[in-house]
């Protein structure tokens, strides 16, 4: 799992749950909030999809971690490998 | 145990909050079951068939309509929570309504999908008011009415202090409370700023196919996702023990059991279901005032007073054809005030709202193949619940005929006095009586107890409250509610 890999898993998370958001041009250092309509009913989803699609947690104290697609990579990625993904 | 009948969460009725919680939780891979006591789901808006003819009860119009696009509203948080494509619902747009005052209607505000609409017409026909009325409208804006902690506040209140005429202020509330407020007189302001978005804000739209469109659609994503959905099989009991719910007993006789269990039956009605059922004394004052931070103690909580009758008469034409062809829904009042309260009689003829199925618009060349014409007015459970079977059909036909002179003041003569008549196919009534059979809903509710649980506790620490009392409103507000409770009280807790 590369970094790149894992911000593509969580775009394809975003692109389920919010169907009507352009991901075209989403900065990956940008907080997610700052360029997409999401709110934190959308940001619980992300967080269940990752557990319900690749058995990742992430506890209520780590979600700022999901803030942008960069931070998100560096806060998944060694999660993914941890699992041998 | 047996794995057969234990289920993560076990939810009380298949109504469109039960119906979106099970969706949320079954797609999160919960084991879940929907317990129903009637053979249709729906719940308060459902349909039904008679002589071949199918009718939509409850729901005249899906509120909090946007069009695509328009992001971070209700519809929206919904669409995306149950992953639901906005085209499934198939929502057509009203054509327009109208808040009609006055022994004829004299006072008007008209309003559609476009809220600069029913702005242009408060600005024309209320000069004076129109400052106070934008700046009732930036506080709606601007309120956070998803809040489940946020306290308690007079509507009437809020509204008076930016509306200063009573005619004015009374044709805001009239729709406001019809299509939610289970309080008379006066809602809390978050009740009220939910109803205002939903209606004014937003605005109102129905599938051609009504209302069964969006239940398929909800019970199409449930089973996709494995949920479970036991119909004519209600639960007669909770039984508890240590504070806990640790079975549910069946109507058909046997037992289930549930980590966790939704109710979506209504705050004094789920109270009722417990065994033991401890009564702890609570005073109403309080709840209202922590806006039920605290476990809701049922057996404080008051029955609704709020009830309705409804008609429905079948055209064999086109209402348009009766003059009738360009409001989809009028709410109308004939008094100095308007009087949202229990009524006296068994029905209250000075205000209702009619709604006119066929005033949507469907596209070209679409439309329904009969007319529709629905009138909604205030009732008295007392007055209907036990009247015996012949006198309860005859005093539904005499108001059947009272209530169409009422409503009909408000909407323009028909070319003959008696085109109306001549154009009547079939009728049918539902009275208070028929709700409470049909829902559940204790004194015929239709908007459940005054005194809603926001966070939807219970005297048990693993049951929880959706829907009605729990106080989202509307049809859009019932599924957020499911929605909301299934993620706070089980989700969000892995």
């Amino acid at each position: 799992m590369t970094k790149d890999e894992c911000k593509q898993i969580v775009l394809d998370i975003i692109a389920d749950i919010a169907p009507d958001e352009d991901l075209s041009h989403v900065k990956p250092g940008v907080r997610l909030r700052d360029q997409l309509q999401l709110d934190s009913m959308d940001f619980l989803d992300i967080v269940m999809e990752l557990r319900k699609r690749h058995g990742i947690e992430v506890p209520e104290a780590d979600y700022q971690q999901l803030a942008s697609l960069d931070s998100s990579a560096e806060y998944l990625t060694p999660k993914f490998i941890a699992l041998g993904k | 145990m047996n794995s057969a009948s234990h289920y993560d969460v076990a939810i009380i009725g298949a109504g469109m909050s039960g119906l979106a919680a099970g969706i949320r939780l079954a797609h999160f891979g919960k084991r879940v079951c929907i317990f129903e006591r009637h053979n249709a789901p729906g719940g308060l808006n459902s349909f039904y068939s008679l002589a071949g003819r199918r009718y939509d009860v409850g729901l005249h119009a899906m509120t909090n309509f946007v069009r695509p696009g328009v992001k971070g509203t209700p519809l929206g948080k919904l669409l995306r929570q149950l992953r639901i494509d906005r085209d499934e619902f198939a929502l057509c747009e009203q054509k327009q309504s109208r808040i009609a005052f006055g022994p004829h209607g004299e006072a008007a505000l008209r309003f559609t999908n476009d809220f600069a609409v029913l702005e242009s017409e408060v600005a024309h026909k209320f000069p004076a008011q129109i400052d106070g009325f934008r700046r009732l409208v930036a506080t709606v804006r601007t309120y956070d009415d998803v809040s489940l902690d946020a306290p308690a506040a007079s509507a009437r209140a809020v509204v008076r202090q930016h509306v200063t005429d009573p005619l004015l202020e009374d044709m805001i509330f009239c729709p406001v409370m019809y299509y939610g407020s289970a309080t008379e007189h006066d809602m809390e302001f978050g009740q009220f700023v939910i109803m205002f978005k939903a209606l004014y804000l937003e605005g109102f739209a129905r599938p051609f196919d009504g209302v069964r469109v969006i239940i398929r659609v909800l019970l199409e994503k449930f089973r996709a996702a494995g949920g479970e959905r036991r119909m004519k099989c209600g639960v007669r009991s909770i039984r508890a023990r240590d504070d806990r719910a640790t079975a549910l007993s069946l109507d058909d006789g046997s037992e289930i059991t549930a980590e966790h269990v939704i109710s979506s039956i209504g705050a004094p009605e789920t109270d009722r279901l417990m065994e033991p059922n401890v009564q702890q004394p609570t005073s109403h004052a309080q709840l209202s005032e922590q806006n039920s931070a605290l476990r809701t103690p049922h057996a404080a909580i008051p029955i609704g007073a709020l009830t309705f009758v409804e008609t429905i008469t079948v055209l064999d034409c086109q209402p348009a054809a009766l003059g009738w062809g360009s409001d989809t829904i009028i709410f109308f009042n004939d008094s100095p005030r308007f009087h949202y309260t229990r009524s006296e009689d068994q029905v209250d003829l000075r205000s209702g709202v009619i709604c006119i199925p066929n005033n949507f618009n469907y596209g070209p060349g679409r439309v329904l193949p009969e007319g529709i014409f629905r009138c909604t007015c205030l009732a008295s459970y007392g007055r209907w619940a036990h009247l015996p079977a012949d006198t309860y059909r005859t005093d539904k036909q005499r108001w059947y005929a009272a209530i169409q002179r009422s409503a009909q003041r408000f909407l323009p003569l028909p070319s003959a006095p008696d085109a109306f008549a001549r154009a009547t196919l079939t009728t049918d009534m539902f009275t208070p009586r028929t709700i409470a059979k049909f829902t559940g809903h204790l004194g015929g509710a239709i908007y459940g107890s005054p005194v809603k649980n926001r966070q939807g506790r219970t005297t048990l620490a693993n049951v929880y409250l959706c829907g009605t009392d729990q106080g989202f409103l509307g049809i859009v507000g019932a599924m957020l509610s499911g929605i909301s409770m299934a993620n706070y009280h089980i989700l969000q807790k892995g």
